[in-house]
């Protein structure tokens, strides 16, 4: 069995193997294996000129990258923790973003790192970033919910000629677990496209990420006890997206939820509800309704925390209000 | 007292728009309920617009000429003989909500203690109901299927109509319950009105005076769910290679027709052989004398006729089921299928009083019929009463078919294509030999709960001896 985290190591592993030009950067990466030990091994197999220890200073890691990727090569930027790309933010905003549109070349960077919460890690170790980046036009956004996807996602993203922000939900990390055998050395999942995780015809419920997995207990306890089938949609690439399979759920449910640990306020979820309010109108049988974080930090203690993220029975909660509408 | 809304009727499954081509009325002018109100004409009808209540005209929104969507609000009026505009409620007016007009407030004539959500102060009001208690997708399904929101029972929260409740409504209510007569003759109301919610819709009229009766209160939303399960279709899945496309409402009404005709009626198809030699040479010697008067002669008024003789003779397969009553139909209007728009529609205009009409005029009929067809200028007059369908699956070279009936009908012929074929036939000392003949197969699809094998076999012959023997007409 190979886990979230295993899956992750395997396609940088992988990706390294075959493509001399990958090579990583990051926050003790090196010596130390990484916070999460990732990358044990790594500086061993593929030495200190492609798995570099750098300082403490996200900025530099993106902006190194981005001057590798202009030379041709592959950076893959690990942030220790996601919560400090944003000490990166004008590197991946105004130059890795931007620089396919001024020069013609992209910046082929992955810049990847555990996100979010569930593991009492408090205000700055617990964050989802994505909606700082959604509006970002030149960037990708990824966020694997299984391990299989958390390996070919990456696979994916280390081969993409343009910048990828690489969502790991570190609550997976040793949680999940899945077989992986069989998996081919060029089975990589295509950026862009939507997957139906659970099929069903009453509801829709669009997630990503860990989510996936609390809508999924949401869901069976929706159908045991009210028998109403959610249809689940895990978008794994947030940017580009897939509306067409979010679309196309809708238009058999007729209802739509969306899910995301993020807090609600300017999150993904209100962009998503507005583009199937425009293009599916006349399918929606009630208003979509968003089920996500509070409008506060993540807090620190664990009575607060619980109650801070949404969990499955708020979006049990929400899906029977959903369904009676 | 408050205003009514008038609306632009929808005269037919397909049609989205109407141009208001004339009022006929003037704005204060006293009007009877059901006296002319405005006219309109849509891409296949020309239509006289009845008013939905004795009244006023108050307020006229859409001016002769324009061209609006169906359901738009055309004029607003008043009930009562009351003066226009400013007349103040009267102390009978018991619960109406003030409609939405550009009058003067009429919040402040009735001071009633208000509700403090001021928005829904008006949720008597047509627009008010339909916001209210449902939602874009079962608007939708209401305007696709012509049915009336307010007729159905909502179960959501607050009595919303959820899709669930719209769907049972189509699949039972707007299905024909045992003494019912087809869909096809209760098309939705056209000229809703709020008032009238006890009594039932106002009934619409049409231009060529048929009266379209609103789909009656009776049929409300009775919910039997465990007593009618609805026929749900196979899950389709759609993949990443295939394509979506909604149906157009001609497309919808022929869905739900061929569906409720196949679970009402019993379908049994027959079918015979008819020899045309002699039609052949009938035609070819009167095609000229037709052509001078401008009438193309085809087969089909040959076949008309025949079916015309039959269906005097079998006047059972010219009826209707009434519940437990057959309805035998007064006159003999034939429906003659017609596909249009490359074959991805079909229509069925009628010729009324078929019975009446000597060869030339079955023809002249058919041809006029067939070219408002095709130029969609078929009013709604052209395209009710039929109390009989042939549907020619020949002209596409098929041999024979087994069509589905055209509800409230008994029974549809098929003909088949006309062709030469080696049949044994007597020569004139009695030998069989073995001849070329114009030949064509029939087939007659016919309710078996009212007509029989035996009964079905007595009117093709009569088709087909009628055929075989046509007489001699001068046209």
């Amino acid at each position: 069995m190979t886990t979230y985290l295993e899956a992750i190591r395997e396609a940088m592993w992988e990706e390294m193997e075959a493509d001399p030009d990958v090579f990583l950067m990051g926050e003790d990466v090196g010596r130390y294996g990484g916070a999460f030990r990732m990358t044990e091994g790594f500086l061993e197999k593929f030495g200190p000129s492609r798995v570099i220890d750098t300082p403490i200073t996200e900025s530099a890691i993106v902006g190194a990258a981005i001057g590798c990727s202009q030379l041709g090569l592959k950076p893959i930027c690990e942030m220790q923790f996601m919560d400090f790309v944003s000490s990166a933010f004008n590197m991946i905003v105004n130059f890795a973003a931007k620089v396919r549109y001024r020069t013609g070349r992209g910046a082929g960077i992955v810049i990847r790192g555990p996100c979010g919460a569930g593991s009492r890690a408090g205000p700055f170790h617990s964050q989802n970033v994505e909606s700082y980046f959604a509006n970002v036009p030149g960037l990708k956004l990824v966020a694997p919910a299984t391990v299989r996807d958390a390996k070919g996602l990456l696979k994916a993203a280390v081969r993409d000629p343009d910048p990828v922000l690489y969502l790991e939900h570190k609550f997976l990390y040793r949680r999940l677990k899945e077989d992986l055998t069989g998996f081919g050395d060029q089975e990589d999942v295509p950026l862009g496209t939507g997957r139906i995780h659970r099929p069903g015809s009453d509801l829709t419920i669009v997630a990503y990420g860990s989510m996936v997995h609390t809508v999924a207990a949401a869901s069976e306890a929706l159908s045991a006890e009210d028998g109403a089938e959610a249809e689940i949609i895990d978008l794994r690439t947030l940017q580009p997206l897939d509306f067409s399979i979010v679309e196309a759920s809708v238009r058999r449910t007729n209802r739509l939820l969306v899910a995301h640990e993020a807090p609600v306020f300017g999150g993904f979820g209100g962009e998503l509800i507005a583009q199937v309010t425009q293009r599916c109108f006349e399918w929606l049988d009630a208003p979509p309704v968003r089920v996500a974080a509070l409008d506060t930090p993540v807090p620190y203690a664990a009575s607060l925390e619980d109650a801070h993220l949404p969990g499955s029975q708020d979006v049990l909660g929400a899906a029977r209000k959903l369904m009676a509408y | 007292m408050s205003d009514i809304d008038v609306i632009m009727p929808q005269m037919g499954e397909s049609i989205a728009e109407g141009t208001l081509t004339r009022w006929v009325r003037k704005l204060g002018e006293p009007i009877e309920r059901d006296d002319d109100l405005f006219e309109i004409s849509t891409d296949k009808v020309d239509a006289e617009i009845p008013s939905p209540i004795t009244g006023v005209l108050t307020e006229i929104l859409v001016q002769e000429g324009e061209t609006v969507e169906v359901n738009t609000v055309v004029a607003r009026m008043r009930a009562g003989n009351a003066a226009p505009a400013d007349g103040p409620a009267g102390p009978d007016a018991p619960d109406d909500a003030p409609a939405e007009t550009a009058a003067p407030e009429p919040a402040a004539t009735t001071a009633a203690p208000a509700p403090d959500a001021s928005a829904d102060t008006r949720p008597e009001s047509r627009e008010g109901r339909l916001k209210v208690r449902s939602t874009p997708l079962v608007r939708k399904i209401a305007a696709e299927h012509g049915v009336d929101i307010a007729l159905v029972t909502g179960t959501g929260s607050a009595g919303r109509v959820t899709r669930a409740d719209i769907m049972r409504y189509i699949e039972t209510g707007d299905a024909f319950d045992s003494a019912g007569e087809a869909s096809e003759e209760t098309l939705p109301a056209t000229v809703a009105s709020d008032q009238d919610e006890a009594g039932g819709k106002v009934p619409a009229k049409v231009a060529a005076g048929a009266a379209i009766a609103a789909p009656a209160p009776a049929f409300a939303p009775t919910p039997a769910p465990a007593s009618a399960p609805a026929q749900k279709g196979p899950r389709i899945v759609v993949g990443p290679d295939d394509r979506v496309e909604d149906m157009s409402r001609v497309r919808l009404r022929t869905m739900q027709h061929m569906v409720m005709s196949k679970a009402v009626s019993a379908h049994v198809t027959s079918v015979s052989e008819v020899d045309f030699e002699r039609v052949v040479n009938l035609r070819a010697k009167m095609k000229p004398s037709f052509a001078e008067r401008g009438v193309k002669l085809t087969y089909g008024p040959f076949v008309y006729r025949a079916v015309v003789e039959a269906l005097k003779q079998y006047p059972i397969l010219n009826a209707s089921v009434r519940g437990t009553q057959m309805v035998y139909r007064g006159n003999i209007n034939l429906g003659i299928a017609v596909a249009i728009n490359n074959g991805s529609e079909l229509i069925v205009p009628v010729i009324k009083k078929a019975d009446r009409l000597s060869l030339m005029g079955l023809a002249q009929e058919a041809n006029e019929l067939a070219e408002k067809a095709r130029g969609k200028s078929l009013g709604f007059a052209d395209i009710e009463g039929g109390t009989f369908t042939i549907t020619n699956v020949g002209v596409f070279g098929n041999l024979f078919g087994t069509p589905i009936i055209n509800q409230p009908q008994v029974a549809i012929l098929g003909t088949g294509a006309i062709e030469k074929r080696p049949v044994v036939v007597q020569d004139s000392l009695g030998a069989d030999a073995i001849a070329i003949r114009h030949r064509a197969y029939f087939g007659l699809s016919y309710d078996h709960r009212v007509v029989d094998g035996a009964m079905a076999a007595f009117f093709l012959n009569a088709i087909t001896d009628y055929l075989e023997d046509f007489p001699d007409e001068t046209g």
